[in-house]
């Protein structure tokens, strides 16, 4: 059971981020269909800066620390990245689905393309040792065992980002600024908002919580692989959003549903009642996916979609 | 009238070629700095390059080759169309189909559950009838996973996109469960683990009908025809029927079609089904030629890869039907010129490059239109079917909180508003919804 809940949070860090990244654009107004790509540039730039590192022999010495300062290049790689959508959907008004689609080709497409003729590989791995960075404290209480034992400083670091992020866009000034701009721009305008600048803000946040909930994505789960895709975990954790109805709250239960029944196919041989019913594989893959639409079936009447997303704001409308 | 017509559509070339021309230019800069920062390449190379990226599959050396490989560019199109008219027929109704890629699968499931289960080998006429049925089949997998989606959308007000994510991954598991649980149609040959047996051991491969001459080496066969057919069909359905009428109006304004007596909710879920049959009929036509073998043992891990390639060729062909056709040839001329690239040096991801870059300038293929032709029209294209969202969003600035979670009409008419930007903006038809309704009633 310790090591089912271990598994979930590992598995539900990146989603999380990526699904406040995903907060945090379209609370802006704009839809960031780009989470995906978002994800890949980053998680790419920090494996390259990773094996930089490793080579050149700086941070060797304190493991946790290089991984604090990669995940930091990601998350800021990934949010210059982002700007590319910001320029497309906010200042050239551009049509978002369009930009966040390009944006999800462009990715894999120049990394793969740098990657080959630089490495010569369309895969960086990562030396084994610094790819791990698990932190092992294996004589803890059980309880304390899920969050202290066979850990990632990653789960840590987005914890307390989803933390103080989701405390900055309710509770200050900022924050409720940005959230108009999801909702009513000329109303937010009316009153002296900077609509171009929140919702810039608000993308590049974004693509900043994407690159990092890359980087952690393949330190952690892909085994420090760093490869032109992410599993999907970009829709993933678009569609976690919208399970969480764009709340912090309800995304946070959201991935750790999620990653929950995800993470009961792999333990399940070492489940007595479940090792004996010997499910295939692939009941266990679909169970999450089916169990979120139930769910959402019976919830979803209420819908907290922000109002003017996906609406190039228009000075001119009312 | 038709002289708006033919303006529009020009404009609309131009705006289109122009983006062309920028990914080009940029992805040409790409190759510059790949060059400069390689050094077993030069900046004359960068050059080479982009000439054989031009030239497609007229780049590919002997004369042979280049029949061949203009004869797969033709066939690796065909489900690139099938997924992007699937993706640009919801677009028209307003919804975004991120879901191909799971009706592209279901679509390939239940039509090689067909054509690899019945032997016809040595009786040609049986076998086309079975190609036909599996091609049936294979649509109707698909039209009822896409029905799921729209389902859920009409019933539940669950956001589609959610669900088509969901529905992605549940039909990629559910492929490789079915097939690894019938060891009769798996390929036990040498050196092969995880791959299906083709329609070539069965029979029922998709008749070739002397395209395999004309093109020979090739695998181009009869389904390129099919999915031109059906992609005008869909176009004719679209813009010539109450029907397709309907489709747009919901897309337009769903609140504006209920009113005219329209069932919303039965045109989703229609709408989402045909797109879910088109995506399959994809999968199907792809999977049913003889020569390609399916891999199911690692569907369940990637999603494939023609389901997500629908949405560019959607976007880019401004979700009209036929433009989808131009648009996915184009593609794949490009994509055959990155695979050509490595005599150059550089490898076949410029290729997709250019391409990412190319639909990112679509996004503003509106801003190049205005450009290329002064007239501000824009503020009227806007304001017309914007109306009642304009109104409802002017009750929602009197409420005192802006952004309170309750459940306003403003709300609703978000989606209708981005919708039916991209029906006007997108068939180059007169803009006015009201126009639009006399042309439909003829």
């Amino acid at each position: 059971m310790v090591f089912l809940l271990q598994k979930t949070l590992v598995y539900a860090a990146p989603l999380l981020i990526v699904a406040l990244a995903g907060m945090f654009a379209e609370r802006s107004g704009v839809i960031n269909l780009a989470l995906e790509g978002e994800m890949v540039f980053g998680a790419f730039i920090g494996a390259i800066f990773a094996q930089t590192f490793v080579n050149a022999g700086i941070f060797t010495d304190n493991v946790q620390l290089m991984f604090l300062v990669v995940l930091l290049i990601s998350g800021v790689s990934a949010a210059v990245f982002s700007l590319l959508l910001s320029l497309s959907a906010v200042t050239l008004k551009a049509d978002q689905t369009i930009g966040g689609t390009a944006l999800n080709m462009l990715a894999p497409a120049v990394m793969n393309a740098f990657a080959l003729s630089l490495f010569n590989s369309e895969k960086i791995q990562m030396p084994a040792n610094f790819a791990g960075y698990v932190i092992k404290n294996p004589d803890l209480p059980a309880f304390v065992q899920i969050f202290g034992d066979k850990a990632y400083l990653s789960t840590y670091v987005i914890v307390i980002l989803f933390v103080v992020l989701s405390v900055w866009i309710y509770k200050t000034r900022t924050g409720l600024r940005m959230r108009s701009c999801g909702e009513h721009p000329q109303a937010a305008a009316s009153v002296g908002i900077n609509v171009f600048k929140m919702r810039y803000l608000g993308t590049t946040i974004s693509g900043f919580l994407a690159g990092i909930g890359g980087y952690a994505y393949i330190a952690t789960i892909a085994d420090g692989t760093a490869e032109s895709s992410v599993g999907g975990m970009g829709f993933l954790a678009l569609a976690i959003m919208i399970f969480g109805n764009w709340k912090p709250l309800g995304i946070a239960l959201g991935a750790v549903l999620f990653g929950f029944l995800k993470c009961i196919g792999p333990v399940s041989s070492s489940i007595d009642f479940l090792s004996k019913m010997k499910l295939p594989m692939y009941f266990y893959n679909i169970i999450p996916y089916v169990v979120v639409l139930v769910v959402l079936a019976l919830t979803a009447k209420k819908s907290g979609v922000p109002k003017a997303e996906g609406i190039p704001y228009d000075k001119g409308m009312r | 009238m038709s002289n708006i017509f033919k303006k529009q559509g020009f404009k609309s070339v131009c705006a289109s070629i122009l983006c062309i021309l920028c990914g080009l230019i940029i992805g040409f800069v790409v190759m510059v700095i790949l060059s400069l920062v390689n050094d077993s390449l030069t900046v004359s190379d960068a050059f080479h390059g982009l000439t054989i990226l031009l030239g497609g599959p007229f780049s590919s050396g002997t004369a042979q080759y280049v029949v061949t490989n203009l004869g797969d560019m033709i066939f690796y199109a065909t489900p690139l169309i099938m997924t992007g008219v699937s993706v640009a027929i919801a677009y028209k109704t307003g919804l975004f189909n991120i879901g191909a890629a799971g009706q592209f699968l279901m679509g390939t499931m239940g039509s090689l559950l067909v054509a690899l289960n019945i032997n016809t080998t040595g009786k040609p006429g049986l076998g086309i009838l079975v190609w036909v049925l599996a091609l049936i089949v294979g649509a109707l997998f698909g039209m009822i996973w896409g029905a799921i989606p729209g389902l859920f959308k009409a019933f539940f007000n669950v956001n589609e996109v959610i669900v088509c994510i969901m529905t992605n991954w549940i039909a990629a598991n559910v492929v490789t469960w079915v097939f690894s649980s019938m060891p009769q149609i798996i390929n036990t040959g040498s050196g092969k683990s995880g791959y299906l047996i083709t329609t070539s051991v069965t029979g029922n491969g998709t008749p070739k009908i002397g395209l395999d001459k004309l093109f020979s080496g090739s695998y181009l066969d009869l389904g390129i025809i099919i999915a031109v057919a059906i992609a005008i069909m869909i176009y004719i359905m679209l813009t010539k029927t109450t029907f397709g009428y309907e489709l747009r109006a919901c897309g337009a304004n769903k609140y504006g079609a209920r009113y005219a007596g329209m069932n919303e909710k039965r045109n989703i879920v229609l709408s989402m089904a045909i797109a879910g049959g088109l995506a399959a009929v994809g999968g199907a036509i792809y999977y049913l030629n003889p020569g390609i073998e399916f891999k199911f043992s690692s569907a369940y891990q990637k999603l494939p890869d023609y389901g997500f390639n629908g949405i560019p060729a959607a976007l880019l062909g401004s979700s009209n039907p036929i433009a989808v056709i131009f648009v996915s040839l184009f593609i794949r001329y490009l994509s055959i010129g990155g695979d050509n690239l490595s005599s150059a040096g550089f490898n076949k991801y410029i290729a997709d490059v250019i391409i990412a870059l190319i639909i990112y300038f679509a996004g503003f293929s509106r801003l190049f239109g205005d450009l290329l032709s002064r007239k501000k029209k824009k503020a009227a294209v806007t304001a017309a079917p914007a109306a009642p969202g304009a109104i409802a969003a002017a009750v929602s600035v009197v409420r005192p909180e802006i952004m309170g979670d309750k459940d306003t009409p403003a709300e609703k008419l978000k989606e209708p508003e981005k919708a039916s930007d991209s029906v006007s903006e997108v068939l180059k038809e007169p803009e006015n919804p009201e126009t639009d309704g006399k042309e439909a009633e003829e």
